[in-house]
């Protein structure tokens, strides 16, 4: 597989599949309120090209994703609130509970530059500082794990108590347009839809290319042994603060996606307890692998969906007992399953090798996909 | 001058409810290295059974007194079990604990609300819980100072307990050296399970605090949980003592900075506080000294 994944005709034809498959069969077969959920779960699918990147090959426990996701999802709804408003109009929702108008820090993000240049920015630059706060100074793995879902605690307790800037536990909803398209005309839902089918191929290919570089395999090698890539000469804290920088810049367009396409961003979208949920569909995928995350993510998010609709409690227990089994016992995700069984194959072909069973280098790294 | 001395008043009441809910976590974070997230809902376990007692006693006085060894019984036992099934074989994965456990959250607190419901329950506070305790004019509120007096108690005894007595003794040398422990014929195995019983019990005796301090409800836990790991992060893995002043310090910052901003800054500036902390001390108040590079 990791032969299929490097040769370029075979990587060529995956994303035509790919693309066909997302630009062409889905509208097709799909409803528009079914293809507007599965946008949303390709937003969620690029939260997990990020993580795959961070924890799968870094192995940074980055429960905090929630922060970046829903910095780029509130950026996007402040703009799309400000330009539904009206040159110098204040949004409906802040008119009902104050009459102090748009706070300041407001005012920039009524320019769709700004607000964009903002979405790409802002996430990675929040991380930048965590990370090089945190790595630079050598503090644990635990410990980083902790501090990022600390942010996200106090990120989704600062929206919550400031209603009149961010909606409070509401959140910012209720848009009718999306730079100049109205959002109710099922045609622009489509480009929307396309936009984010896009992105995510992007995002895609990007860490294809990242995992198949040099900075891919350094990043690896700090996973494994981060002492050693000390010894060699290398910062491991920059190593790991870039890839935890590009997981957060993909979590920032996955939420500023987000938002037009569900048409609701609140803090139950970016607190705790969905920044690890973003992990779930990861794990189950196989964390180091390029689409394992991916398609797990989707699927868990597709699961959940279909779960709620009909025993509301019953996602709650899946999603729980899914951490419990796969975290403990298939660790490597479905991805595993499928190198045992390739594995089990050529060692039934071939005579058993004299020595102890080899390990591949391939599955140690976990180049293979 | 008022002001001060009710700010500090608040700051160790909140400090002492934090120590309670770090003291669990600075025995299965800080020496066996299991991230537990079920812990918040150990506490939560603690407080439902501090309700179901009272439920079946009636009175109020000796129901609190009796709940908290219950309590720690039953924490203790799920900890238990949880270690038995799931921990087990995780020891050499400790970042995958916290998955894990987080999964265990979830099953738990959607079974706390199946069995007592969503909305919060109330426990009545015994009669001589009832009122303040007036000193030089400041009035005390008699449940915050018995909460301190339990989580000072609580710490004096696991602290003796790990001075003193052999299965103290046997779970400081675990944690120091893992392989020699096993070579001088200590089984590390039931000293895990046994640090795992002590450490969810004691979240148990926190959550028969926490009915003192209004109603209980199955999210109890989340509340709690991250601030408690943030306590341990900052005392440092070495020793419970780091626990203790980082729960009192932490508690009369938080207080401080939430009397002079809102409670929702509070929170962003005593994250970015840990964070400038971490990179004086990224080991913690106390560190565990070692010759290991990580």
């Amino acid at each position: 597989m990791s032969t299929l994944l490097k040769s370029r005709w075979a990587v060529l034809a995956g994303f035509a599949i790919a693309a066909l498959l997302l630009f062409v069969v889905a509208p097709a077969a799909l409803s528009p309120f079914r293809l507007d959920l599965l946008g949303k779960y390709l937003c969620y699918a690029m939260v997990a090209v990020g993580i795959g990147l961070a924890w799968g090959r870094g192995g940074m426990l980055t429960l905090g994703q929630g922060v970046f996701f829903g910095i780029g999802a509130y950026l996007m709804a402040m703009h799309l609130k400000l330009a539904d408003a009206g040159p110098g109009g204040t949004p409906d929702f802040m008119a009902l509970i104050s009459s102090d108008g748009v706070p300041g820090w407001w005012e920039p993000f009524r320019s769709g530059i700004v607000t964009i240049i903002a979405i790409l920015v802002l996430p990675a630059l929040v991380a930048g500082l965590l990370g090089l706060a945190t790595f630079r100074r050598r503090v644990k793995g635990a410990y980083f794990a902790i501090l990022s879902q600390a942010l996200a605690a106090a990120f989704a307790i600062l929206l919550i108590g400031n209603p009149t800037s961010t909606g409070g536990s509401t959140g910012l909803n209720n848009f009718r347009g999306f730079f100049g398209f109205n959002l109710y005309d099922p045609v622009n839902r489509q480009m929307l839809f396309f936009i984010a089918s896009g992105v995510l191929l992007a995002m895609v290919a990007l860490a294809r290319q990242l995992m198949l570089s040099r900075y891919g395999e350094l990043l690896v090698a700090c996973r494994d042994a981060e002492e050693r890539v000390r010894f060699l000469g290398y910062d491991p804290a920059n190593v790991k603060t870039v890839a935890y920088m590009i997981a957060a810049f993909m979590a920032g367009i996955a939420g500023a996606l987000f938002v037009p396409i569900v048409g609701i961003v609140s803090p139950n979208d970016v607190g705790i307890v969905p920044s690890i949920g973003f992990l779930i569909g990861v794990a189950i995928g196989g964390r180091t692998t390029l689409l394992g995350p991916v398609l797990g993510a989707i699927a868990v998010a597709w699961a959940g969906t279909t779960l709620s609709e009909t025993i509301p409690s019953g996602w709650t227990y899946l999603q729980g007992f899914l951490f419990m089994l796969v975290i403990a016992f298939l660790p490597g995700g479905l991805a595993s399953l499928g190198g045992a069984w390739s594995g089990l194959r050529t060692r039934l072909r071939k005579p058993p090798p004299p020595s102890p069973t080899p390990v591949d280098p391939a599955e140690l790294t976990g180049v293979n996909v | 001058m008022g002001v001060l001395v009710t700010q500090v008043f608040n700051g160790l009441s909140v400090g002492s409810i934090l120590l309670l809910a770090a003291l669990g976590l600075a025995l299965t974070f800080g020496q066996m290295g299991v991230i537990n997230m079920a812990h918040g809902e150990f506490i939560m376990a603690g407080a439902y059974t501090a309700f179901v007692t009272n439920q079946i006693l009636g009175s109020a006085g000796l129901s609190l007194v009796l709940s908290l060894p219950i309590a720690f019984l039953v924490a203790g036992l799920l900890g238990v079990l949880l270690e038995v099934t799931l921990l087990r074989r995780m020891y050499h994965r400790p970042l995958d604990t916290l998955l894990v456990t987080f999964g265990v959250a979830l099953v738990l607190q959607q079974l706390a609300r199946d069995v007592f419901g969503t909305a919060g329950v109330d426990v009545p506070a015994p009669a001589w819980l009832s009122g303040p305790v007036e000193v030089l004019g400041f009035a005390f509120p008699k449940t915050r100072l018995f909460i301190l007096a339990l989580a000072i108690a609580a710490f004096a005894a696991l602290a003796a307990g790990l001075r003193f007595t052999s299965l103290g003794r046997r779970i400081r040398a675990t944690v120091q050296n893992r392989p020699l422990a096993e070579s001088a014929g200590i089984s590390t195995r039931s000293t895990d399970r046994l640090t795992f019983f002590i450490g969810s019990g004691l979240a148990g005796v926190a959550g028969v605090a926490l009915t003192l301090m209004g109603s209980i409800s199955p999210n109890l836990g989340t509340g709690y949980i991250i601030n408690a790991f943030l306590v341990v992060v900052v005392g440092g893995v070495g020793q419970i003592k780091g626990a203790v002043i980082a729960a009192f310090v932490l508690g009369i910052v938080s207080a401080w900075v939430e009397y002079t901003t809102t409670a929702s800054i509070a929170q962003v500036i005593v994250f970015a506080l840990i964070v400038a902390f971490l990179q004086v001390r990224p080991q913690g108040i106390y560190a565990l000294k070692t010759r290991s590079l990580a």
